[in-house]
């Protein structure tokens, strides 16, 4: 696929977003200005500003003296790049490779991209038109090469749309500046008489490189496309992703659906042919005003059914808002696992439903959240609640065996709750005991079994358990804390048996 | 012309047949489905068989019963899921002791618990997991429970084939609801004199109600992974807890 880049540069980043943030300011002349050496200096010019002769780089005083009428303006650091960084951001839906060109400039990788939108022009006129709608003063060019793109958006005079393997017609008549040179290789330049690119770039290279230095000829091959030469994004590309632009903004519910069916579709061909799932998928709306309207869900395993993963975001779908329309879709998978068909194994139980469960616990956790969802393996502790631990997948087995030797409650209370007791003697099961206002009668008892405290973790008293059977037949599990020898000990109710 | 009769009562009883299984009756050994051994208490189902891929509504009214009625419903449970299948316990707020479930046949580690506050939400779970072809058994533990909500969950289970057990726990309104049964478990005291400790888990079930059976009272214990009655000579030699001590 031949590469095409467009440039984007904004003559005025700064001032015009300040004169979009206030729409009074929009004809005024306003300057920003930072302190430089004790003075205040112009850091940006508005249009009408510059147009009455106030310059960068000027003095505040001296501004003031040439248009009384200026206002000022603190210029804040770093303003460009936030602005730049925000304005790559909704570029995005252009293009998935933006890069910001410091100071005053946005590059896209548009490679494969214009023909969504019909074709070069249509696609470059969209862009310019939308962002000279937001208010910015811009001037765009797409090329074959980074640097002809920027030297046209910058000096151009004829067209904005290079051809493909004309890019040194265009450069031809441009000023040596659009080289992205240095200054002062452009003042040598300008010394010699040499006022269009035309008028060196056939000169022998070797005579080029030894009067003006490699950096000049390094740029002369970028800008014709001799040398390569690679964009940034902004954003790390996630190599599952789906692309959908709309014709049409689409504002219905049924529209958005029809659309995330078919990014889902073709996501998950793609993962089947692959053999992974996903973890985790993000879909996204790019509105007409400049608005991002996002959804999210994530499953318990990985998964690539088109069907489940629908049913997953259709819970979600209300949260959009698609206010005056939705003119881009993007379906992406930031986490994709690998998924072969061993793993449905453990799970496939009397009849073999692919994921079945899986698919269950997913729609579970995206309604309720996926805290209420537990499940338990023995874990290697002395003291009973803490002798069970939650699985960390569904996947997960057991390290070791539930034991059956030892009599547990079925119903084991959070936290034991402190009982009265009436013993008869040390060492012995209670003869009765109050709990909850009630006096149970003990018939029948076994133990005591004793559980110490693991000494490792934390220091304190054993507890010797006993089943106990009331006058009724009911079951409860009692435990003492501690020894008789340390004073009056603490009787507890932890649980109930079957 | 006896021959003609003979032929008759076959007709009557295949007719009879299908309309119990219209009604929801699964015959186990046809579909090649687990079944459970209730021991006498399946004297009280048509054809002594337990209904599977039916909802079963137990009640229970303090935490003694609940925890008695938790023992039964494993017990059921294990032999439904038979080591390899899976089950939903869902409940507003987990109170099981999973390890515990382990002398009823149950696989604690197959059990996935789910902790629902909302009763609109539990409901919900329920019925959803109760859909879930590949699950063997369903608990689901609820206070309220109106007649169409039983009856969501009674068409839920008849497509799925899972067995549903609603428990409802101190529950306000009992009602009429559309389950296929009604049960009451309760304690019943070790009584034999001679060992001292606790013996094995023991029963009083109370089935009040079954679609075409005969409801009825039995003291039932559940002894090496079985239920049994009571009164079977057994009871002599009844395995005590090996504990260990120290």
């Amino acid at each position: 696929m031949p590469r095409r880049y467009v440039s984007i540069w904004f003559r005025h980043l700064t001032t015009d977003w300040m004169s979009r943030r206030k729409p009074d300011l929009k004809d005024k002349a306003f300057v920003l200005a930072a302190p430089e050496r004790g003075r205040m200096v112009v850091k940006a010019v508005s249009i009408t500003a510059q147009s009455k002769g106030v310059e960068l780089g000027m003095v505040v005083a001296d501004c003031r003296a040439i248009l009384p009428s200026l206002e000022v303006f603190d210029y804040e650091n770093g303003l460009e790049e936030r602005l730049l960084n925000a304005l790559a951001e909704w570029c995005l839906r252009y293009t998935p490779v933006v890069a910001i060109d410091m100071p005053d400039g946005l590059t896209l990788d548009v490679s494969g991209c214009p023909h969504l939108w019909g074709g070069e022009k249509p696609y470059l006129k969209d862009l310019i038109e939308k962002l000279r709608a937001f208010g910015y003063d811009i001037r765009a060019a797409m090329a074959d090469t980074i640097g002809t793109a920027w030297a046209v958006s910058r000096y151009g005079q004829v067209t904005p749309l290079v051809p493909t393997g004309k890019n040194l017609e265009a450069l031809m008549p441009l000023p040596p500046a659009a080289l992205r040179i240095e200054n002062e290789t452009t003042e040598k330049l300008i010394k010699l008489g040499l006022y269009q690119i035309q008028s060196f770039i056939k000169m022998p290279r070797s005579t080029l490189s030894r009067r003006f230095g490699k950096k000049l000829l390094l740029r002369i091959d970028q800008a014709t496309g001799y040398a390569q030469e690679w964009v940034l994004g902004i954003k790390p590309l996630v190599p599952y992703q789906e692309r959908l632009p709309c014709l049409e903004p689409i504002r219905t519910r049924k529209g958005i659906e029809i659309a995330l069916n078919k990014l889902l579709e073709t996501l998950c061909v793609r993962l089947a042919k692959e053999d992974k799932g996903l973890r985790t998928a993000v879909f996204r709306g790019y509105r007409v005003d400049n608005n991002i309207q996002e959804i999210k869900i994530g499953t318990n395993r990985p998964s690539r059914n088109t069907i489940h993963l629908f049913k997953l975001f259709e819970i979600e779908i209300p949260k959009i808002a698609p206010a005056l329309g939705i003119e881009l879709f993007i379906l992406e998978a930031p986490i994709v696992e690998d998924l072969t068909p061993e793993q449905e194994k453990l799970w496939a139980s009397k009849i073999n439903h692919d994921g079945e469960i899986a698919e269950f616990l997913d729609r579970v956790s995206m309604k309720v959240g996926s805290k209420v969802i537990h499940r338990y393996l023995p874990a290697e502790r002395h003291w009973p609640e803490n002798s069970i631990k939650e699985a960390k997948s569904l996947d997960e087995e057991a390290q070791i065996e539930y034991t059956e030797d030892l009599p547990r409650p079925v119903y084991l209370l959070p936290i034991p709750e402190p009982i009265e007791v009436m013993v008869q003697l040390p060492d012995y099961p209670p003869l009765h005991f109050i709990y909850q206002n009630k006096r149970h009668k003990v018939i029948k008892a076994d133990g005591p079994e004793r559980i110490a405290q693991e000494w490792w973790e934390k220091e304190g008293y054993f507890r010797d358990y006993y089943c106990t059977e009331d006058d009724s037949g009911k079951r409860y599990w009692l435990f003492r804390l501690g020894p008789y020898s340390a004073g009056d000990p603490k009787w507890f109710i932890h649980g109930f048996f079957a | 012309m006896e021959s003609r009769v003979n032929q008759r009562s076959e007709i009557i009883q295949s007719l009879q047949k299908e309309i119990l299984a219209l009604q929801g009756h699964r015959r186990a050994v046809d579909d090649n489905l687990p079944s459970a051994d209730l021991g006498p208490i399946l004297a009280a189902f048509p054809e002594q068989i337990f209904p599977i891929g039916a909802v079963h509504e137990f009640i229970s009214y303090d935490n003694e019963d609940t925890a008695a009625t938790a023992g039964f419903i494993s017990g059921i449970a294990g032999q439904l899921m038979d080591g390899k299948g899976t089950a939903f316990w869902i409940s507003p707020r987990r109170t099981i002791f999973p390890p515990a479930l382990k002398i009823f046949g149950v696989r604690p580690e197959r059990i996935i618990f789910m902790e629902l506050p909302k009763q609109k939400e539990c409901l919900w779970a329920i019925e959803e997991a109760l859909k879930c072809k590949s699950a063997s058994v369903v608990v689901g533990e609820i206070g309220e429970l109106t007649f169409p909500e039983s009856r969501r969950l009674q068409l839920a289970v008849e497509n799925s084939n899972v067995t549903g057990f609603i428990h409802r726990i101190k529950p306000r309104i009992v009602g009429n609801v559309a389950c296929v049964s009604r049960w009451f478990i309760r304690h019943l005291p070790s009584n034999n004199s001679e060992i001292i400790g606790v013996g094995v888990p023991r029963w009083s079930v109370d089935l009040t109600k079954v679609r075409n059976g005969r409801p009825g009272s039995w003291q039932i214990e559940w002894f090496e992974k079985h239920f049994q009655d009571i009164s079977q000579p057994e009871i002599a030699i009844r395995k005590i807890h090996a504990l260990k001590t120290g």
